[in-house]
């Protein structure tokens, strides 16, 4: 959110004619900003402070009646739960298994270090609908997997709408997310500082653990943050692999908005996940940022 | 006896050689330096002892160990990197007392032996800071602090002055000789600082383009250079081409452009071509009409401690230095002569190479 530039120290009073430049530099990208971001938002958060009529749709009367039934119910007490559950789970999942690909792949020799990167980075130009989509046919009720349980005599696994399935192919999308943040720090990682560890006589995971990991820790910050940023309010792959029954707070705004009609309440749904989205982002990004920087400056 | 020893060691990286042929043997308590310019493979070398760098031919052993394929965690060296390569996210003491946590050694002793090594480099009082807090040559004296406290049978330093700014290095070069005295560590470090290389070391290795060309004392090394590389290499020298003309016991005549010269060596025949190799320290201005040969200064150069002149004669332009006694210098375009001593010229067998490298490109 850097779009509104922090204004430089008092200059000196001899130069007054560059004060307004940063600002003037800065102006396209403000406009931008919000007219993209800042507009939709404000908006939305307007939306939701509307009455709701069953007969008109949206009334211009403030209320808020609509924050009040989404707190209150423990119905969407549950789906919120849920949400953050489903996206904590694939945040961590992402930082076990994408850390140390990110790491092998730094390791890796001149050929295929490019190559294995592309094929990781390759579900990227996959649209995440067709993934879902793939998902589904693979975990369905005649896809290969049940067949193959069938044939070792498992019988058939009723796979699918389950918050398992979601987090699996959630963390198949967001794994580029998190690869990319913590390859870009490895990169900026001196070799022979992990190489100073060896010779000291650690093994390669105590390496790891004690002088890498540290110092990568902005990059998995980052990666971790999108990809529960993203997962949080994922839509395609909880409403096609969770189905009519598995709920996330994005479907649910979905399901208001375009089933309901209640725009006002699925507008307070969307307002109120933004802020929980906030609240553990910024709680997350201020431990992690604050241990290191504790100790790196 | 010799502690580490490297024979017929080889590194080729596709179609290079980085290492050619590296035969070195190093005694127990001993401080070698690998010198030599720049991509010539000092750092392979070293990394090829440290265990980072594959070995393509050849063995290494340390105390009759063979550890040419041993872990680079299994080596127990003591390795100072060029970048320092401290744990950014360590303080002072947790960076020294890593290498102590790997081997296990009780806590109480750890500390004991920190305080002791951060002592040594006189770095007692930071051992709560960071890295990014420490200037320099603070920073290199911790990667020295953390290298010796595990007591490892062979230290290795890759140009570990390198970064430092000429003052510091200075003072940082007398240090680090004083610290390996006292710790009495074999070591092993690499260079492309000729003063360096001979301020500190027992011995010298003078490597170009991938192999040894030289090993020897640093005083033996600057007086009696075996090729005419060393001698451009290590400090400045006149290298006259000539021809034997006539050739006794013990010594000979070399015609240098048609003037005689007398020389030392044996068994050199006549109409030989050889090099004769005179540092310009040894040259000495005198009045014009006396000395070898006559001359007339075309340039000079404050140096300090020194005048460095260059002399223009039937020899081509000499270099010459003299020390700078508090007398007025010699002013450009005064005639002099040029003398030296039969006993300072070193003789280089065979002509110049054709492609001898200039000053410019060893620098
Ligand atoms: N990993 C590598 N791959 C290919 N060539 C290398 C590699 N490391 C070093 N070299 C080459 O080997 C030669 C010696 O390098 P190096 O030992 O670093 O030289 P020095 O330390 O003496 O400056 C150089 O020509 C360098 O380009
Ligand atoms: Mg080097």
């Amino acid at each position: 959110m850097s779009a509104v530039a922090a204004s430089p120290a008092p200059d000196p009073p001899a130069a007054p004619r560059p004060r307004a430049v940063p600002h003037l530099l800065a102006g396209p990208a403000t406009l931008l900003f919000a007219a993209l971001v800042l507009t939709p938002l404000i908006l939305t958060a307007l939306l939701s402070l509307n009455e709701f009529e069953y007969a008109t749709g949206r009334a211009h009367g403030f209320t808020l009646a609509h924050y009040a039934a989404v707190l209150g119910d423990p119905y969407y007490l549950e789906i919120f739960l849920r949400t953050f559950r489903v996206a904590a789970l694939a945040t961590g999942i992402c930082v076990v298994i994408g850390v140390p690909e990110a790491y092998v792949l730094s390791r890796m020799r001149r050929p295929w270090r490019s190559v294995f990167l592309l094929v990781v980075l390759a579900p990227l130009l996959v649209s995440v609908v067709v993934r879902a989509f793939g998902w589904s046919m693979l975990l369905g009720p005649e896809g290969p997997v049940n067949d193959v349980l069938a044939v070792l005599g498992f019988g058939k696994k009723r796979m699918l709408y389950s918050e398992g399935t979601v987090v699996v192919a959630l963390v198949h999308v967001m794994l580029p997310f998190m690869i990319i943040p913590v390859w870009t720090s490895l990169q900026k990682l001196d070799p022979a500082v992990e190489q100073a560890a060896l010779s000291f006589g650690a093994s390669r995971a105590t390496a790891v653990l004690r002088v890498v990991a540290p110092q990568i820790l902005p990059g998995i910050l980052s990666g971790s943050l999108i990809v529960f940023g993203l997962s949080a309010s994922a839509f395609a792959i909880p409403g096609l692999l969770g189905g009519r029954r598995l709920k996330m707070v994005a479907t649910i705004v979905y399901d208001q908005y375009l089933s309901d009609l209640n725009w006002p309440l699925g507008a307070a749904v969307a307002v109120i996940l933004l802020a929980a989205n906030l609240i553990v982002m910024l709680t997350y990004h201020r431990v992690v940022e604050g241990h290191y920087r504790k100790r790196m400056g | 006896m010799s502690f580490l020893e490297l024979r017929n060691v080889m590194k080729r990286y596709g179609s290079l050689d980085a290492v050619r042929d590296f035969t070195l043997s190093v005694k127990r308590g001993e401080f070698v330096s690998l010198l030599g310019p720049s991509g010539c493979g000092k750092t392979t070398t070293l990394q090829m002892i440290a265990g980072f760098v594959e070995v393509t031919a050849g063995t290494i052993q340390l105390d009759g160990r063979d550890i040419t394929r041993a872990k680079p965690n299994s080596r127990g060296l003591g390795i100072v990197f060029q970048s320092y390569a401290l744990f950014p996210h360590m303080t002072v003491a947790d960076n020294v007392s890593f290498g102590l946590e790997m081997r296990r050694v009780p806590k109480a002793e750890r500390a004991a032996r920190v305080e002791e090594a951060l002592a040594l480099v006189h770095l007692d009082k930071y051992a709560g800071r960071y890295p990014r807090e420490l200037s320099g040559g603070q920073r290199q004296r911790v990667a020295l602090a953390r290298a010796i406290v595990i007591r490892p049978p062979v230290l290795l330093l890759d140009e570990p002055l390198s970064n430092l700014d000429a003052k510091l290095r200075e003072a940082m070069q007398f240090e680090l000789r004083d610290i390996q005295r006292k710790v009495g560590t074999t070591t092993v470090m690499v260079t492309h600082d000729q003063a360096e290389a001979f301020s500190i070391s027992d011995r010298v290795v003078v490597m170009e383009a991938g192999r040894i060309t030289q090993i020897d004392q640093p005083y033996r090394i600057y007086e009696h250079p075996e090729t005419e590389f060393i001698s451009r290499f290590v400090g400045k020298t006149n290298l006259l081409p000539g021809t034997v003309t006539a050739s006794a016991d013990g010594g000979a005549t070399v015609s240098l452009a048609g003037i005689p010269v007398p020389v030392h060596g044996d068994g050199l025949g006549g109409g030989e071509a050889v090099v004769l190799c005179i540092r310009p320290e040894k040259l000495r201005l005198t009045a014009p009409g006396q000395g070898r040969v006559p001359g007339q200064v075309s340039d000079r150069f404050f140096l300090g401690s020194q005048w460095l002149y260059h002399v223009d004669g039937p020899l081509g332009t000499l270099m010459a230095v003299s020390p700078n006694d508090g007398e007025p210098p010699l002013e450009p375009g005064a005639p002099v002569g040029v003398d030296w001593s039969p006993r300072v010229v070193r003789l280089l067998r065979g002509g110049l190479p054709a492609s001898a490298p200039t000053l410019e490109e060893l620098e």
